[in-house]
């Protein structure tokens, strides 16, 4: 049987990965990529501790953190698509209107 | 035996495509091998004693999230990162600050000793599908229907979000393609003062 703390450790190894992407590209698509992985990774221990605590609470948070993923793309790719049509460009060190 | 073989095997998989994922420099590429992270994590949430939420981990992610995603990236029609050269100090910094989350986390987890704590064998009810949908539809009965809202709020926002209007002109669903007409001319100018 397999440890859980291999899954945790695994889950923490794919938000490490996750964060990484976040702050060092720039293409904004990747980012949003790299923030899928870290939900994911998050889900993975949700799990994980579901099952190590014979509850079923983790899995439900985990059924609205992927409703929350979902909307969470649809408005941010919407997102993209307008401020591509201003810019014609998704690089976010030249999308810089909002920073200070 | 063959469940850590599995965890291995799968494991392996999702660390893999997720350094892809992070690396790659076609964001077509990395859609791709998102993809092959998520089934994988998938695989370890049936392992776990959650099939249903693996089912609905590929459907919803692999078949729903990141088909949009290849669907923006193909219709921006988004090329290689352009290489600037040099990685920033804030880059390095990023990367140090990742590692760092790693390996906080991994010390916390061996802090706490959870690697000592033993599973006791899977039950029946965990994994019951029955079992999940009656707390799901008892306890937290307002908050699936608060996540309904937020799915539907999320939907008009991104319609109105992607919708094609130019300024001065109000959001129109009877004619959705008038707006495209000499739409093109304005753009060498928008290129070039930019």
């Amino acid at each position: 049987m397999v440890p859980i703390s291999w899954y945790l450790l695994l889950a923490a190894l794919l938000f490490a990965i996750g964060t990484v992407g976040a702050l060092t590209r720039r293409n904004g698509i990747t980012i949003f990529l790299s923030i899928e992985l870290m939900l994911n990774s998050v889900n993975l221990t949700l799990i994980a501790y579901s099952r190590l605590l014979g509850d079923h609470t983790g899995q439900l948070v985990v059924l609205f953190v992927l409703a929350v993923a979902a909307a969470e793309a649809a408005v941010g790719l919407a997102l993209f698509i307008a401020v591509f049509r201003h810019r014609r460009t998704i690089d976010l060190n030249r999308v810089n209107l909002l920073r200070w | 035996m063959i469940e850590t073989l599995v965890f291995l095997v799968f494991a392996g998989l999702a660390v893999g495509s997720a350094l892809l994922v992070v690396l790659h420099r076609n964001p077509v590429y990395s859609t791709v091998s998102l993809v092959v992270t998520l089934v994988s994590i998938a695989v370890l949430f049936v392992l776990l004693g959650a099939p249903f939420i693996g089912a609905l981990q590929v459907l919803v992610y692999t078949g729903a999230i990141v088909v949009l995603f290849l669907f923006v990236v193909m219709l921006l029609n988004i090329g290689r990162e352009e290489i600037a050269g040099e990685r920033s100090l804030l880059q390095k910094g990023a990367a140090a600050a990742g590692a760092g989350i790693f390996l906080l986390m991994g010390a916390g987890l061996l802090w706490r000793q959870t690697s000592s704590v033993t599973l006791d064998e899977l039950s029946p009810e965990l994994v019951s599908l029955r079992a999940l949908a009656g707390e799901l539809f008892a306890r937290y009965l307002l908050t699936f229907e608060l996540v309904g809202l937020l799915l539907l709020v999320a939907v008009i926002a991104a319609t109105v979000l992607a919708a094609r209007t130019r300024p001065g002109e109000r959001l129109s669903l009877d004619r959705p393609f008038a707006a495209e007409v000499d739409d093109e001319p304005s753009r060498p100018a928008a290129a070039e003062e930019r």
